[in-house]
């Protein structure tokens, strides 16, 4: 089978899940079926020949699964009621997904076609990288070695994130109020 | 029965965790060390690697997970990583003239010590990556025991 014919059954899996994520009136399902969106997404990864991406997908996938599921099983499970003025947000998302298709279109005549990349940079990393870094994984030489401060700050960002999350979760400020520490005492 | 549950899961629960764990641990570690060689790398394990304490975390509960790794070894842990990293770039500095220079020896491809510094590097953001991700887990198992202990003093006044 083509892998291109597999890529466009598993993008239309894909759009089906993403409207009944959208859909749906119960907020487990929902997750549920965010998470099979996911979970398609790393088998395209899959066929399209990059395990790295694939194997991080999966991964981060079960663990973003794992934090919604924890977030929505007990709280009640109640969808958004719909207000009177949908209408009018419906029509105004509606005008702007058709501008943002339309200029699309004009920026992807410009890409290089399916399965033929432009290889100018690739190039110089797949004929040089065994030999300038030594590692025979070319995704790790690159975001490791040739893009290392690119990666350096993608875990500064993780850092400033967890700083951020402690700022607001601390528990010296929480003991201030009452309420809290009395629930604390009680446990 | 409130304490039952807030100790965890079933027994069935509890024993699968004590198969699968090391297991998991294992295949972190294996991921992020033969990251050079192998696809994976620091990322993937390392989130694997918080995924086994989370598990942990879900089925025996909060207070045997923090035994193990408290929030502030995970914090330190996570720090110590972050500082690997930008040690790493200013040896770089100083001894090739650019950030996060390769200073190592690249030694014979496909072997576990090769490429440089990129094991040093998978190691570092395996520490980062994964105490970052586990000590939000355990920050929102804080707070969300505060939020349902409070909704449930609530409804018990009404």
């Amino acid at each position: 089978m083509d892998v291109v014919f597999l890529l466009h059954l598993l993008l239309v899996f894909m759009i089906i899940g993403a409207f009944i994520t959208v859909e749906i009136k119960n907020m487990l399902s929902a997750v549920i079926s965010i998470g099979a969106v996911g979970f398609t997404l790393s088998m395209a990864f899959l066929f399209l020949g990059a395990p790295d991406i694939a194997i991080t997908q999966v991964i981060v996938e079960i663990l973003s699964l794992i934090l919604l599921i924890r977030a929505t099983v007990n709280v009640d499970n109640v969808a958004i009621e719909e207000k009177g003025e949908s209408v009018f947000h419906n029509r105004t998302a509606l005008i702007f997904v058709g501008i943002i298709l339309v200029f699309a279109w004009f920026a992807f005549q410009s890409l290089a076609p399916f399965g033929e990349p432009l290889m100018r940079v690739s190039d110089y990393y797949l004929n040089n990288g065994l030999i300038m870094v030594g590692a025979t994984n070319f995704v790790t030489s690159v975001i490791l070695d040739f893009r290392a401060y690119d990666t350096f700050g993608e875990a500064m960002v993780l850092f400033v994130s967890i700083s951020g999350a402690f700022a607001i979760l601390r528990r010296w400020k929480r003991e201030q109020h009452k309420d809290f520490l009395r629930i604390d005492r009680e446990h | 029965m409130k304490k039952e549950k807030q100790s965890g899961m079933t027994f069935i629960v509890k024993t699968i965790t004590n198969l699968i764990i090391g297991f998991m641990l294992v295949f972190g570690a294996y991921i992020v060390l033969y990251g050079h060689i192998t696809p994976g790398g620091g990322f993937p394990g390392g989130v694997m690697i918080a995924l086994a304490y989370i598990l942990v975390t879900l089925a025996y509960g909060r207070r045997v997970v923090e035994s193990m790794i408290s929030g502030v070894t995970g914090s330190i842990a996570d720090d110590i990583g972050a500082l690997v990293i930008l040690i790493l770039g200013f040896i770089g500095l100083y001894i090739g003239g650019t950030f996060l220079f390769n200073f190592l020896p690249k030694g014979t491809p496909f072997k576990l010590f090769s490429a440089g510094y990129i094991i040093i590097y998978n190691l570092a953001i395996m520490l980062k990556v994964g105490m970052s991700l586990y000590i939000v887990f355990l920050a929102l198992a804080i707070l969300q025991r505060v939020v349902t202990t409070r909704d449930e003093t609530k409804e018990d006044k009404k």
